[in-house]
């Protein structure tokens, strides 16, 4: 009798791209319910337009590029780069710069190096980064969440809906009334304004540690961020190294300063730290492969994200820290080669 | 002794295990015709020493070794010699030279075939004895017995580890070998100490096979044998891990387990030993596992080396739902074999007819999106995922930097990538390339070498001569002179 031949192994796991992919949105869901439910149906418009916009930018790239589209459309990496992209940025944001963002991720983050597995780039990050660069006003819009204004769920979504035909302009005599500094904002302006710590603490944008928008996204993040880890969709190293990179100096810095510097738990549930830590930092393709060399990556991403709110010209600094050491990390990876069995300590 | 009892990284594996286990071990019916590959798996293949025509017993010498890591062959058959030709075989070529014995069925065992009186007999005649018995490494590599053991001596190794550990999915030989003749590894292994000289055995066996643990221990009455039970981790029988595993140690890059002091045999061959003290029978059998849900009555079999694998599915019920692959070995590092009519070799541990539900559908390979689960599992250290980059870019230096000969193909890596990337099977041809291309480097080097000896002899003889006629110029010169 024949049989048919083929090479070992003649088993493996169940794990594959498409899967894993679906995971990461899976983890996503507590963040875009917090979102829905604190700062209106923004997220949900910021989605349907990125999600699609990145697929068609996907599909014309490999068309361009002589590529068969079929497997790569059904990978989902490029729904979890527009995924994330809309978690990202602010919910009042017009859809033509939402498109934008996700354009430039799908074409100038991924496709001009090559295509899954070859970007050196975060791609949602760098959508990001070019639109906090271009669109500084646009992308620092955040609606006051609910229960520290006026507003309820209906006059959110009006907002919303304006805002994302319009653009901010169309929101009229609302958009003072509905919108407001983000507690990252507030800090950095109150501080430049020689406030005490306790001043700023006390104004509107602080409810309990950071605000009840950035906190509870944050919280939400970080039940996602523990369902991937629980799933060893990521590993801790990143994450864990990410949040100590942060935590540390920001403690400490409050420890010798408490009326210049806001404590750890305020940098922890603020702006981008858990969504980063968990979801973006943890993107493989662009990070340090080697477990020595994620935990340096993600310190360092900690690190210059503290830096950048701290003394830097913009509110948060996630974006601009993935990207820095998405650019050290060939090197962390040529200095971080782990021991071969039977080789000699380094 | 540091032992941890298990080594970093590997993969927790469904075993199927149980299937094959539950009847003991059978006897195999002989084969009506033996073909008796030349190559029992150690790639050295021996060179026939009989003629077609000429009767042969059971246990004659058949072939002799023509290689220091080959081993010489015994009829596993009485009859008579009926071809000597290349047929189909488990190696990796594919096809090789069989010694074809039309069996008698008269059972006639060479009177050659005596016990030894090993005890009273110095280590190397013991050696000599195992190495003309044909006995080689039944764990898979079917490397000659007796060269390792007296590799051993000559490095006064202390601690011989036998291999017990049985890591891939549906082999289950030794595991049967250890419940059910535990006495026979224990005497294999008193033989090997004093043939190797090593002081004391550790026989090391995964935590998963309580009763072969239960069975050794009742059998042991040496107090140099010590049973270690250690974690069940594929792959815990490769032999750097194994022994890391039981011992902490590691053997150093390209280095042997000896210079460390340490040796390691397959429980199976230590009973081939056995039996070959208590009966003189050379390396004629095996306990080989015949399962998979594509055949009826999954069991391990003690069969006749030289019976074609076909008939060896027949004695477990012959096929069942169309099995698709034939696996020389187990499902993580096994051959898929073309045809069914090739015969069992010392090397086959276990034949698994593997239906569609025991193998994996690999679809389509992604690009690399560098998640570093290969890294995470892979039982060498390396990062696999480097290596594949290398590998693509074609930069040798690179490759070698990051460890390709230290590569032991287990598999894991593949067993786990979410891109479906076939690393295992791209890493074996770069190795086999870069080990043609390092043999071509040496034998280059050989020549010139030689080339240089013989211009340097050319030249030095050139120059004698040069010298020798100077000389007698001057000496005739000096004799007119004077």
């Amino acid at each position: 009798m024949r049989f048919e031949t083929s090479a070992a192994p003649h088993v493996i796991a169940g794990f594959s791209v498409p899967r894993v992919m679906f995971q990461v949105l899976l983890g996503l869901l507590p963040v875009v319910a917090v979102q829905l439910t604190l700062l209106g149906p923004g997220v949900l418009l910021q989605l349907l337009v990125a999600g699609p916009v990145a697929l068609l930018c996907e599909a014309l790239a490999l068309r361009a590029r002589g590529r068969d589209a079929g497997p790569f459309l059904r990978d989902g990496s490029v729904l979890v780069t527009a995924a994330l992209l809309a978690v990202s940025v602010p919910p009042l944001l017009p859809w033509w710069l939402t498109a934008l963002g996700a354009a430039v991720a799908v074409l100038l983050g991924k496709h001009v190096y090559g295509g899954l597995g070859y970007n050196p780039f975060n791609p949602a990050m760098v959508g990001y980064a070019v639109l906090l660069v271009s669109f500084p006003l646009e992308m620092t819009q955040w609606p006051t969440p609910l229960g520290q204004s006026q507003s309820d769920w209906t006059d959110l979504a009006h907002l919303a809906w304006q805002s994302f035909l319009s653009g901010p302009a169309a929101g009229g005599p609302d958009w003072d009334a509905y919108t407001g500094a983000t507690a990252l904002d507030a800090l950095r302006t109150g501080l430049g304004q020689r406030y005490t710590m306790e001043e700023i603490f006390a104004g509107p944008a602080f409810a309990s540690i950071s605000g009840s928008g950035a906190q509870w996204i944050n919280v939400a993040a970080l039940l996602g961020g523990l369902y991937l880890l629980a799933r060893r969709i990521i590993s801790w190293h990143i994450p864990v190294a990410v949040l100590a990179g942060m935590a540390i100096p920001s403690a400490l810095m409050h420890l010798v300063d408490p009326g210049a510097h806001a404590p750890a738990t305020f940098h922890l549930l603020s702006g981008a730290t858990m969504l980063g830590a968990f979801f973006i930092a943890t993107d493989p393709v662009s990070a340090a492969t080697s477990d020595h060399g994620r935990l340096v990556y993600g310190a360092g991403i900690g690190l210059i994200t503290w830096l950048i709110r701290v003394w830097g010209g913009y509110p948060d600094g996630m974006a601009f820290a993935v990207l820095l050491m998405n650019l050290a990390a060939p090197l962390l990876d040529r200095y971080t080669v782990s021991r071969i069995h039977g080789h000699p300590r380094r | 002794m540091a032992a941890r009892n298990r080594f970093p990284a590997g993969l927790e594996l469904p075993p199927h295990k149980a299937l094959a286990l539950q009847h003991g071990i059978q006897p195999a019916p002989e084969p009506a015709r033996a073909f008796v590959a030349m190559d029992q798996g150690s790639g050295h293949a021996a060179t026939p020493a009989i003629a077609v025509g000429e009767r042969v017993r059971i246990g004659t010498r058949i072939a002799r070794a023509t290689h220091a890591n080959g081993t010489p062959v015994s009829s596993p058959v009485a009859g008579t010699v009926v071809s000597i030709e290349e047929h189909e075989t488990a190696s990796p070529a594919g096809r090789g030279l069989c010694i074809v014995v039309d069996n008698d069925g008269s059972g006639v065992v060479d009177p050659a075939c005596e016990p030894l009186c090993w005890e009273s007999m110095p280590p190397y005649e013991v050696l000599a004895r195992i190495q003309d018995a044909g006995i080689a490494g039944l764990g898979g590599a079917a490397f000659p017995a007796a060269a390792k053991l007296g590799a051993g001596r000559a490095h006064e190794v202390t601690h011989l580890v036998l291999n017990g550990a049985e890591c891939e999915p549906w082999i289950c030989c030794d595991e049967a070998l250890m419940r059910e003749r535990a006495a026979d590894v224990l005497l294999g292994a008193r033989v090997m100490l004093h043939a190797s000289g090593a002081s004391h055995c550790t026989i090391a066996v995964e935590d998963d096979k309580p009763e072969a643990i239960a069975a050794l221990r009742a059998a042991a009455t040496d107090p140099r044998m010590q049973i270690t039970a250690i974690g069940t981790v594929y792959p815990a029988g490769a032999e750097r891990q194994l022994l890391h595993a039981v011992t902490g140690m590691e053997i150093p890059h390209r280095e042997h387990p000896p210079t460390v002091g340490l040796l390691c045999q397959n429980v199976g061959t230590a009973a081939a030993v056995a039996r070959l003290v208590t009966t003189g029978e050379p390396a004629i059998r095996r306990i080989v596992t015949v399962t998979g849900s594509g055949v009826g009555r999954p069991a391990n079999l003690d069969a006749r080396i030289g019976t074609p694998l076909a008939e060896l599915a027949v004695a477990c019920g012959g096929y069942q739902r169309d099995p698709r692959r034939l696996i020389a070995g187990g499902t993580m590092t096994g051959r898929a074999l073309e045809t069914d009519e090739v015969p069992l070799t010392l090397a086959v541990m276990c034949v698994v007819a593997a239906t569609a539900a025991d193998l994996a559908v690999r679809g389509a390979e992604m690009p690399c999106i560098r998640c570093g689960d290969c890294a995470r599992v892979c039982p060498a250290g390396l990062l696999p995922q480097q290596l594949h980059r290398a590998l693509l870019a074609g930069d040798e230096p690179l490759l070698e930097r990051h460890g390709l000969v230290d590569c032991i193909e287990c598999g894991c890596c593949d067993y786990v990538c979410p891109s479906r990337i076939p690393l295992t099977a791209r890493f074996q041809r770069a190795r086999a390339a870069s080990s043609l291309r390092h043999e071509e480097r040496l034998r280059a080097a050989h020549l010139r070498a030689r080339f240089e000896r013989h211009e340097r002899r050319m030249a030095e003889a050139a120059e004698a001569e040069r010298r020798a006629f100077e000389d007698a110029r001057r000496r005739a010169r000096s004799e007119r002179g004077g």
